[in-house]
């Protein structure tokens, strides 16, 4: 591979790591500081995935769409849909222990899925939506690329500054306090509920943008182009391994994982035909295996939480 | 559409269905109650166990001799499975043995990838036609498969009612610590859980595969109404899981009449959340966590 194939592919990952840095920041609100067990990431991804492609595409016989929107519409969008689907799941199931909102964030992702296979009119069943405009996609690949990797790259550190305000601030601290002690939050007079459905909304609405960031980087979106089942369960790794409840943890853990994941994937490629697919299946097994070896021997993750009133270092 | 004809294509095929969920919620119900966690590898250990009883069946076995074998092998499975993976969370909170759960779920799917392949396979071959029961049609391994859960829910209801180690059980669920102090050996009352979760999910497994067919993903998309069978019937009751299962099974069957038969998949969602939204401790008042 030469030097300038090289530096494409680094640009490509690069834009693809910060993709994945908005959905771990969004699962880090939820599950870093409120403690939310958020199972149907891929779900509310693809909610605003197809949201967006669908406002700000080209018109195209057979699905509703091409009202040609500007892309900002659309990714604002994107996010507001996620949020209205995040709603009423978080309002029925936030009343209990995290394991029903997983159950219950695993059916919505298994709902969405269905839907946008189904419903042709609105998604282009198994087609998908094309002709999604992307942002200075009219220059050469390259100056391209990076126009669009500086976006994301911008889109991420507002989302980075943004959290890590509000986590400062002393909603960030009652959400810990809920997190911590749920019985204690509530005695202060802290409203559980509506804090949780708080933080489970806005991490959805990040998942949304992050799915929009996704369709226009591509420029098409078909239902095969997000495995649900994994790409959760990476995101999940993502933020295990950086460290849950610390936002750089969250971009950290998804460059390590998204790069580990491509190489990977790139490795598997070149093994003669007859085991590659036996291999395609091992390195999910290898993923479950390190979200277990994590769990065991770095419970905290790369970067630990940071503790108030305590130097970072513990 | 005649009274008969919505007995042999909705009510039959919604029992059979409801009763291969029974046995799945149960081993939900018991992980919930008495381990006090949502336990999200079920689906796939049933995965799992369908596919040891097709290696036992292409060794020669009948499928219905493989079944107790894979019960067994499931069982072990389960405890291993305990051992590596969830039992030394314990003093961790629940939700994350729950995660560690999931990616358990995701590397046994993994395993079945990789040793059976992904392409649908079947435990026989050919077409089976129903026997005719007083206008009720039946085939032969809808007919074994009740009466196998019937015989799982009775022998498991004795055990857990009669039995020492059941009241242990039972116990574990009321209350763990005032069992531990009341003599019950937590550990083993553990293993024996997970002994009985594995069988019921191998036995699950199988009966979906025998009814159907198998494929990689068969336990991970019934996941989801089985969830929801043993949250409706009540968590920790075992006779609520076989009530929530036929439930959730028949909704299935009969959703086709209001919804277009792609969305039959949606019915345990929208189950879940309505009795999660009226009565979040089931319909034979469960526990809530």
């Amino acid at each position: 591979m030469d030097l300038l194939g090289l530096a494409n592919y680094a640009v490509f990952m690069a834009i693809l790591i910060g993709i994945y840095a908005l959905l771990a920041l969004g699962l880090n609100i939820q599950w870093g500081f409120t403690g939310l067990f958020n199972a149907g990431i891929a779900g509310f991804f693809a909610v605003g995935a197809y949201t967006s492609a669908i406002l700000t595409s080209l018109p195209a016989s057979g699905r509703l769409g091409g009202y040609e929107l500007p892309l900002v519409v659309g990714w604002l969008a994107s996010m507001v849909a996620a949020a209205a689907i995040a709603w009423p799941i978080g309002k029925i199931c936030l009343r209990f222990r995290s394991d029903y909102l997983a159950i219950a964030t695993i059916g919505i992702a298994e709902i969405i899925r269905l839907v946008i296979r189904t419903e042709g009119w609105l998604t282009g069943g198994v087609r998908g939506v094309t002709g999604i405009p992307r942002p200075f996609g009219d220059l050469d690949y390259m100056p391209s690329q990076i126009a669009y990797l500086a976006i994301v790259a911008t889109l991420v550190l507002v989302a980075y500054l943004l959290v890590e305000r509000q986590v400062k601030a002393p909603w960030g601290r009652m959400m810990r306090a809920i997190r911590d002690n749920e019985l204690a939050a509530a005695a202060m007079g802290k409203q559980v509920e509506a804090r949780r459905l708080q933080a489970f909304v806005f991490g959805s609405a990040l998942m949304g943008l992050a799915g929009a960031l996704f369709v226009h980087f591509n420029r098409s979106v078909t239902p095969e182009a997000i495995d649900p089942m994994i790409a959760t369960f990476l995101i999940w790794i993502m933020l295990i391994l950086g460290g849950s409840g610390n936002n750089r943890g969250a971009i950290l853990g998804a460059a390590v994982i998204w790069i580990i994941w491509s190489v990977s994937e790139l490795l598997t490629d070149r093994l003669p035909t007859e085991i590659a697919v036996q291999a395609k299946y091992a390195r999910v097994f290898i993923i479950g295996l390190t979200l277990q070896l994590v769990l065991r021997f770095r419970p905290e993750g790369i970067l630990p939480e940071r503790q108030a009133g305590s130097p970072p270092h513990r | 559409m005649s009274f008969m004809e919505f007995i042999n294509f909705h009510l039959v095929p919604g029992i059979v269905l409801g009763s291969v969920y029974a046995v799945g919620a149960i081993g939900i119900t018991l992980v919930f109650g008495i381990l006090r966690f949502a336990h999200f590898a079920h689906g796939d250990m049933a995965t799992l166990g369908a596919f040891i009883a097709l290696a036992l069946v292409t060794a020669g076995l009948t499928p219905w001799a493989a079944l107790p074998v894979a019960m067994a092998a499931v069982a072990v499975v389960a405890i291993v499975v305990d051992k590596l993976f969830y039992d030394y969370l314990k003093a961790r909170p629940k939700i994350m043995t729950v995660m560690a759960s999931l990616g358990v779920a995701l590397m046994l799917r993994a395993v079945v990838q990789v040793v059976f392949g992904v392409d649908p396979r079947t435990y026989a071959t050919g077409i089976v036609r129903p026997d005719d029961y007083f206008g009720i049609l039946l085939r032969d391994r809808e007919l074994y498969t009740l009466a196998a859960v019937v015989l799982i829910v009775i022998g498991l209801t004795l055990f857990l009612r009669h039995s020492r180690w059941g009241k242990a059980m039972r116990a574990m669920s009321d209350n763990p610590d005032l069992a531990r102090l009341s003599g019950v050996d937590n550990r083993k009352v553990t293993m024996l859980t997970w002994a009985i979760v594995g069988a019921l999910c191998a036995a699950s497994g199988f009966m979906l595969g025998i009814n159907n067919e198998l494929h990689s993903m068969m336990g991970w998309q019934v996941l989801l109404p089985m969830f929801a069978a043993a949250i409706l019937g009540g968590v920790g009751r075992v006779e609520g899981a076989v009530l929530g299962g036929l439930i959730v099974g028949i909704a299935e069957e009969m959703s086709i009449f209001i919804l277009p038969a792609q969305y039959k998949a949606a019915t345990a969602f929208v189950l879940l959340l309505l009795i999660l939204l009226v009565r979040p401790r089931g319909l034979l008042n469960g526990k809530v966590l």
